[in-house]
């Protein structure tokens, strides 16, 4: 699972007449785990479905390495980028193993006709979230976050070099939300490139190798988290109050409280 | 779980499509030996094969026509209703959500109102395809190629509601009561008096399209964990609409041509099989298609086999059957659907 970078390069999207990102410069590595963080429509779910090639782009590009995306086949690009959206429930009730297996569908594989390789992930994505013993279970009976750890580990199944994940501990109780990011970097340290979007902002300092803080389309800043999440930028781009102090365990953020609306915000 | 058992496990379900194909069969033969004039099973078979004696000509001409169009429509129907359940995630889709059935039946019943089904017998099951062509060209012309599919759908029941209120209007406005009453047996559906001809006018379209409808088992599997998800699975989700679509309007257009409107076999058919294919919308296909066939076949056998002056019409037996076993299958897992529908 060797993985290119991936180079966005003046990126610009619009969203009917709305410029929901707008001249963005960013590089994912593999090996790290890249966290973007913003306030609510700052754009974070569009730059995710904007490096799966999944809406058009207004201006500039996206690559993995010096290949861009648009110019992927379908197949190839879901090949190389899984992408778990924020939303996306299972309108069936099929089995857990079933629904993991559909991260399979990009390698020519059916649920049924898994290859051997195939199996392995599965099983492998189904034991990373946590979900053995789950597997003949209906998704459909599962609790919202055995529901989103199922989904999860659809996306992991792909073994994609690339993975974008849209909140992907949200849903999740504290054990299981440091489960999941632990299966994100390990991810990343086997040589993947990994960007979640987590509004989690202490969690997101913890796991991150690097923080991107977008608003209102734009990077404010980029790089490791304490270099990022700054006292000052979570009170010009959140609008809240916070202590911020490092500590072990990556930042403790206290956000003390909301400042009265700015103009923008 | 060991990774053996996730690559083998096979869930016994191997024999539902076997099972379908030979209930198919059984009622296949039963259909050609129930009517007016009963002949026994062997007879009929033994009639089939040579078309001597008036019992030749019963089967060949008079119950073969009817059986054909039953499995062709059927599977259809079956095909239409598991494709459309797939592509819109909710199980209480049928071809009537894009207007293609009401938009045929308009075709055929102008046909009917001018008068012209006797002067030409092939000008009603081409009025009515043509119908189901030009809703489905409408449909997509108003949501456009890219079109959402709640927005395809809306355009759809806006259309089908027009195509219904035509249909109204054509019949307010009859010129005499036999119009009128060849209008509303039309509509109320019947494998009745069909010939070869028919067959042969219809099978086209309903093959192709079921056809097609089969080939996108992929495509609804993706589906099945929303369009976003599809999408990224490298699933070209505009055309799999299009295709699910048009294949809809294509076999419905053809159905309502030969067969008049038949409802409730498209909804009814992908709830039975489904759960003997662990809710896979791939593997749902091609056995409610052929629940569908066996479904019209058994219900064109009743309607022959129910005591009665004049034949009582499929359309109406398939949905007084069907509304009640719809209505048990809602309530039975009604867990489920409000979860679906969350």
């Amino acid at each position: 699972m060797s993985a290119p970078d991936v180079l966005v390069r003046g990126l610009s999207v619009r969203l009917g007449r709305r410029e929901a990102l707008s001249g963005l410069e960013l590089a994912f590595r593999p090996g790290e785990l890249g966290v973007v963080v913003g306030p609510n429509g700052a754009g974070k779910t569009t730059l995710l479905r904007a490096i799966a090639g999944l809406v058009p782009l207004a201006a500039g590009s996206v690559a993995l390495g010096d290949e861009p995306v648009g110019r992927m086949s379908r197949a190839a690009r879901a090949r190389r980028i899984a992408y778990l959206p924020q939303i996306g429930g299972m309108s069936w009730p099929l089995a857990v193993r079933d629904v993991v297996a559909l991260g399979r569908l990009p390698h020519g594989e059916a649920p049924d006709r898994l290859s051997p390789d195939g199996a392995l992930a599965v099983a492998a994505a189904i034991a990373a979230v946590g979900l053995a013993g789950f597997e003949a279970r209906p998704v459909t009976e599962l609790s919202g976050g055995e529901r989103a750890r199922a989904l999860l580990a659809r996306a992991l199944a792909t073994e994609a070099p690339v993975l974008l994940v849209d909140e992907p501990v949200a849903a999740l109780d504290p054990r299981h939300q440091l489960l999941v990011l632990d299966v994100l970097r390990h991810r990343a340290r086997a040589g993947a490139v990994v960007i979640a979007v987590m509004h989690d902002l202490a969690l997101a300092s913890r796991f991150s190798d690097r923080i991107v803080l977008l608003d209102r389309g734009r990077a404010v800043a980029a790089g490791a988290p304490e270099a990022v999440l700054t006292a000052g930028r979570l009170e010009a781009v959140f609008g809240i109050e916070a202590v911020v102090s490092s500590g072990a365990d990556g930042l403790a953020i206290t956000a003390r409280r909301a400042l009265p609306a700015v103009e923008g915000h | 779980m060991t990774v053996e058992s996730v690559a083998q496990k096979t869930r016994g379900t191997r024999w539902v499509v076997p099972a379908l194909l030979a209930l198919i069969l059984v009622l296949g033969l039963a259909s050609l030996a129930i009517g007016p004039a009963p002949i026994p099973l062997a007879t009929a078979a033994k009639a089939l094969v040579s078309g001597e004696g008036s019992a030749g000509i019963i089967v060949r001409d008079i119950r073969l026509p009817r059986t054909l169009l039953a499995i062709l429509i059927g599977g259809t129907l079956g095909a239409t209703g598991a494709a459309l359940q797939g592509l819109l995630r909710n199980p209480l889709a049928d071809s009537s959500v894009f207007g293609a059935p009401q938009a045929a039946a308009l075709g055929a019943v102008l046909v009917l109102y001018f008068g012209l089904a006797g002067a030409l017998s092939f000008a009603l099951p081409l009025a009515a395809i043509l119908g189901a062509l030009v809703s489905i060209a409408l449909v997509v012309a108003v949501a456009g190629r890219d079109g959402s599919t709640v927005v395809l759908v809306l355009a759809g029941l806006a259309i089908g509601s027009l195509a219904g209120a035509a249909t109204s209007l054509a019949i307010s406005l009859s010129p005499n009561p036999f119009a009128i009453t060849e209008i509303v047996f039309w509509l109320l559906g019947s494998l009745e008096d069909r010939s070869m001809v028919h067959v042969v006018l219809a099978a086209p379209f309903l093959a192709v399209a079921t056809a097609l409808l089969l080939t996108t088992g992929r495509a609804l599997r993706a589906l099945s964990l929303g369009e976003e998800t599809a999408a990224s699975l490298g699933v070209d989700v505009a055309r799999t609409r299009l295709v699910i679509v048009g294949a809809s309007a294509v076999g419905a257009g053809a159905s309502v041509a030969v067969a008049g409107a038949i409802g409730f076999v498209g909804l009814v058919a992908p709830h039975l099989v489904r759960p003997l294919c662990g809710y896979d919308p791939a593997r749902t296909l091609m056995p409610a298609t052929l629940a569908g066939a066996a479904l019209l076949l058994a219900a064109d056998c009743a309607v022959r086999l129910i005591p009665s002056g004049a034949e009582v019409r499929i359309g109406v037996l398939t949905a007084l059957l069907g509304v009640p076993v719809f209505l048990w299958i809602i309530a039975r897992r009604r867990g489920e659907l409000a979860d679906v529908a969350a």
